[in-house]
């Protein structure tokens, strides 16, 4: 009867039964949540605390740039909840507690994805991976070698030509984002209890092979959310019971984060939608007085410097695909709940206010899910912090609430998930630049001169014809989708077995829907050069073995960015085939085919392995990024380029579709009022168009350039690129070019 | 088609402004401008030769593609070249735009039309951006081919419509940027009761490349550029009521 009496206590003035009932986080926030509409007049400053602790942590990460990237790797470990010393950043002055290793910014080792990859990446930064955990992993199969054993010579071939590219084959798949809000609501005894429900529940189903797996699964989530007790008391803590107040909700849920990414290293470890959740425990303590607003302040600053502390060891290899060392710890902010009251709480302020009390920053990777319904005094307050930081990014509530309620959150930078209830298998992109080439040269890389796909002869007309161009596309669209699929099913068949995410999983429902999630690139690239081919003259330059690798394009065509049916209406076009393509094979686990039009950084790698394409682009240049029109084409200004982009369809990509928007200061108003107003006016346009996101740039060009001669000049300066925010230093130097280069939207 | 009056001669469409007028305005440029101002930064709209001839349905359609980002204080704002020179135009167009009850803007010299043209064209007008260029008829005389009667004439006819006015004046060291200059700017719009802002808009010269290209000489070539600073400081000798 105590731990009756200790939930009573901690659940006291909370209303609404369900969520008491069966775990149901959403029901909680929509008894309990309290809407915001006013302004961000009530918010405060760092404490000195905060300031100090602040101050350490900056002190830490140049330390960290210093040392190349990492600041110190510890090889003697293999990462997991309860494999290191409880680490502090400052003992005596921290409010949240928790590192993922002993020390703060010490990387620990994930072989479980893949040992070369760990090997190589300790390598990279000069050290070696223990003997001890080299043998350990002597008598492990990890994922990458699951993979491995299974991929067919077409899947090497595609994955060594490039036309498909970052298939999570080595590392952890990640997007999958855990309900931490559960550990905090309910206390983790009880999500035990009911996962042992759950299992028992299982002995009346067939004993086939799904039912056994699921068993083994269940298994797993009750073991691994013992060990995240057993984590939490390495600290002192017992997270056994539901979270008393403002404190202890944070830490709990914290702890489920920490418990996350100490076992598994995915590509993107998301957060979810916390803020306003928490905001109830906040506001039921500023009612009993228990904390000052400065002190709830205080406490988020100290959670968000846990989560800008969290960290992966990568390989240089994967920074080059991902630029920056992304953790993609997204937070969805804001958004309308089904009845129409705003989600938006005094929470949402507070964690965007991160961003001045701590200064700007890549992570937590700031989501606000817009609304035309949101209150006039977040919108104010979203569009200041985008023109002051350009660290924040916003995605289109009322699109997406129609299909995943008011409870879902962003996992990476664009795909949305049901918190608790949907998961994706996530993998790769397909460039669609090259598919265009391989069609023409049947089957057949244009750099490495390879047979990729099945052979047919090369495209034979000295001048490229539509319908026939389309016809040959649709060939190898479908070998194309078909090898892609059959990939990602090898991936996330072992994944599953070699390297199931317990923690995470065991903070969903136990029947989960699953999203698999593809992904193209390049489409810019393909939509102008097939509108090259339909409205202009383009004729094909062989080489001596008679493979096309030049264009000779003759006449104006239009091109994509520019508001332009003729042509847009074919990038649109070219998405809704792809899909069509992948969902004729079958996947793992009867996932749901989903699509993004995304690249992250990887848009310059993409470039780099495309040979010259007829809209002009020559070989080894990059792709924009995600679904933005190619640099320097959208000519109409930023709206016509908008529209543009707005015209894909989302329920085509369900996966998200990613633009990115850079406009110059003095070209979006003369005042900061002005400049504020019209960013929620482009916002509110765009998203009534039933565009997907956009990521927001307000600044000048020659920033960038004196940012890039003069990095130290700003330590702090954050850009979003393609549904993330980056250090701009941390980019390569490539990298950075290309962002420059990109169109920044002036008047004239 | 040419024959036909109320066609538009266009130089190009730009979707988004967002210093054009209040809020988020697509900007159409015509073509065509007599004024010849020295500062000038569009050189390539002064010949009435050029550009795309337009109906003004063809170009609203343009317009309400962006209707959406427009909120309830963006919309049309018409520009040029010199959009008084094709009055009767701009008239439908912004006709055409009333009907959809989108806001329309005309950004003027104050040059190219008057009487009962300039009044049917200013009743469909919600608000103008009137370059005052000069405070006197010798600057006028000296750096264009208009002059200050014929802008106040306008703006009487503005004043008289009720159309709102934004008073614009681009600042060039040496020539205009003395404070007592802004002060007589200020006195010269004191006379309009439409008068809600005074922009000063500093001089630069990044259209040297467009002259460049036009083989035409850009006679303010050796003025230095307005400093943001010095535009400020000016900024200050306009009462706040005049100020965005």
């Amino acid at each position: 009867m105590r731990e009756r009496s200790l939930i009573m206590e901690a659940w006291n003035g909370f209303k609404g039964t369900k969520w008491q009932e069966t775990i149901d986080v959403r029901d909680f926030i929509i008894n309990n949540h309290i809407s915001y509409e006013g302004d961000d007049s009530f918010l405060e400053g760092a404490t000195e605390r905060t300031k100090k602790l602040s101050h350490k942590l900056d002190g830490l990460f140049e330390l960290e740039m210093r040392f190349g990237g990492v600041l110190d790797i510890d090889t003697q470990h293999v990462t997991s909840l309860l494999n290191y010393k409880p680490g502090y950043l400052d003992k005596e002055n921290e409010l949240i507690v928790g590192l993922q290793t002993d020390r703060p910014l010490r990387r620990g080792v994930n072989p479980f994805g893949g040992l070369n990859m760990t090997r190589k990446a300790c390598q990279a930064y000069g050290y070696e991976l223990s003997e001890k955990v080299e043998e350990e992993f002597l008598y492990r199969t990890t994922h990458n070698d699951g993979v491995f054993r299974v991929y067919n010579e077409e899947i090497r071939k595609a994955r060594h030509a490039g036309i498909i590219t970052g298939l999570p084959d080595a590392y952890g798949r990640g997007r999958i984002i855990g309900d931490y809000r559960r550990v905090a609501l309910y206390g983790v005894d009880r999500l035990i209890e009911e996962k042992k429900k759950d299992k028992e529940a299982l002995a009346s189903n067939p004993c086939d092979a799904e039912t056994i797996r699921r068993l083994e699964e269940l298994y797993q989530q009750i073991n691994f959310l013992g060990k995240l007790k057993d984590m939490a008391l390495l600290y002192d803590i017992d997270i056994s019971s539901p979270a008393k107040d403002s404190k202890e909700a944070v830490q709990w849920l914290y702890f489920g984060y920490l418990g996350a990414i100490k076992e598994q290293n995915g590509a993107a470890m998301s957060l979810g939608r916390v803020s306003t959740f928490l905001d109830i425990y906040f506001e039921r303590d500023l009612r009993e007085g228990k904390y000052t607003e400065s002190g709830i302040q205080e406490i988020i600053d100290d959670f968000v410097m846990k989560l800008r502390m969290a960290r992966h060891l990568r390989t240089p290899e994967y920074n080059e695909l991902f630029a920056g060392d992304p953790m993609w710890i997204t937070e969805s902010v804001g958004g309308m709940a089904l009845d129409g009251s705003t989600l938006v709480s005094r929470t949402s302020f507070r964690i965007l206010n991160t961003l001045y009390t701590l200064g700007p920053s890549a992570e937590p990777n700031l989501t606000v899910l817009w609304s035309k319904d949101l209150p006039k005094g977040f919108k104010d307050f979203c569009a200041k912090v985008s023109c002051d930081t350009h660290a924040i990014q916003y995605e289109n509530d009322d699109l997406m609430r129609p299909i995943y309620g008011d409870d879902y959150g962003i996992a990476c930078c664009v795909s949305a998930m049901r918190l608790g209830k949907d998961m994706q298998f996530f993998g790769a992109r397909a460039n669609l630049a090259k598919l265009l080439l391989m069609s023409l040269n049947g089957g057949k890389d244009e750099r490495y001169d390879m047979q990729i796909g099945p052979e047919m002869p090369v495209y034979e007309d000295e001048y490229l014809d539509y319908d026939k161009v389309m016809e040959r596309m649709s060939f190898y669209r479908d070998w194309l989708a078909s090898t892609y699929v059959k990939a990602m099913n090898m991936i996330h068949y072992m994944h599953d077995k070699y390297a199931y995410e317990k923690t995470q999983m065991a903070l969903h429902d136990t029947d989960v829907h699953r999203y698999m999630a593809f992904g193209v690139a390049g489409l810019s690239v393909l939509t102008d050069s097939l509108s090259a081919i339909k409205y202009a003259k383009v004729r094909a330059i062989r080489d001596e073995n008679g493979l096309i690798k030049d264009f000779e394009t003759v006449g104006e065509f239009p091109c994509y960015g520019n508001d332009d049916d003729r042509v847009d209406a074919i990038a649109v076009e070219q998405t809704e085939l792809f899909l069509e393509a992948l969902k004729k094979v079958p996947t793992y686990r009867n996932a749901e085919h989903t699509l993004s039009v995304l690249t992250i950084t990887s848009n310059v790698m993409y470039g780099k392995k495309t040979g010259n394409t007829p809209d002009g682009r020559r070989a080894g240049e990059p792709f924009a990024p995600g679904a933005n029109p190619m640099h320097g084409r959208d000519k109409n200004g930023a709206l016509a380029s908008l529209n543009s982009v707005s015209k894909l369809s989302y329920m085509t990509c369900k996966d998200g579709i990613s633009n990115t928007f850079s406009i110059i200061p003095s070209a979006l108003g003369h005042t900061w009022e002005e400049r504020r107003d019209n960013l929620e006016n482009i916002l509110d346009g765009y998203f009534a168009r039933k565009a997907h996101h956009l990521n927001v740039n307000v600044l000048d060009r020659q920033l960038l350039i004196d940012a890039m001669e003069n990095p130290e000049k700003y330590p702090t300066l954050t850009i979003r690129v393609s549904g993330y925010a980056v250090l701009f230093n941390k980019l390569t130097t490539e990298q950075k070019k290309e962002v420059i280069s990109r169109t920044f939207h002036e008047g004239i | 088609m040419t024959s036909d009056a109320t066609v538009g001669r266009i130089h190009s469409v730009m979707s988004m402004g967002g210093v054009d007028g209040p809020g988020i305005r697509c900007v159409v440029f015509l073509q065509g401008c007599p004024m010849r101002c020295a500062y000038c930064h569009n050189p390539d709209t002064w010949t009435t030769e050029g550009g795309e001839l337009r109906s003004p349905e063809e170009i609203a359609e343009k317009v309400l593609r962006y209707r959406t980002y427009f909120g309830k204080d963006g919309g049309l704002t018409v520009s040029g070249g010199e959009p008084l020179m094709q009055a009767e135009f701009v008239t439908g167009l912004f006709g055409l735009m009333r009907e959809e009850g989108i806001s329309t803007c005309l950004d003027t010299s104050g040059h190219g039309c008057v009487g009962e043209k300039l009044d049917k064209l200013l009743a469909q007008t919600d608000i103008t951006l009137c370059d005052i260029k000069f405070t006197d008829e010798g600057g006028y005389k000296r750096y264009t081919k208009g002059s200050l009667e014929h802008v106040q004439s306008f703006l009487r006819a503005a004043d008289a419509a009720g159309v709102r006015i934004w008073i614009r004046h681009v600042v060039a060291p040496g020539i205009n940027d003395s404070r007592e200059n802004i002060e007589k700017l200020v006195e010269i719009a004191g006379h309009y009761r439409g008068v809600e802002r005074i922009e000063l808009l500093p001089f630069h010269k990044m259209c040297i490349p467009k002259y460049e290209a036009l083989g035409i000489e850009f006679p303010l070539a050796d003025v230095p550029e307005c400093s943001t600073a010095r535009a400020e400081e000016l900024t200050g000798f306009i009462p706040p009521e005049y100020r965005a």
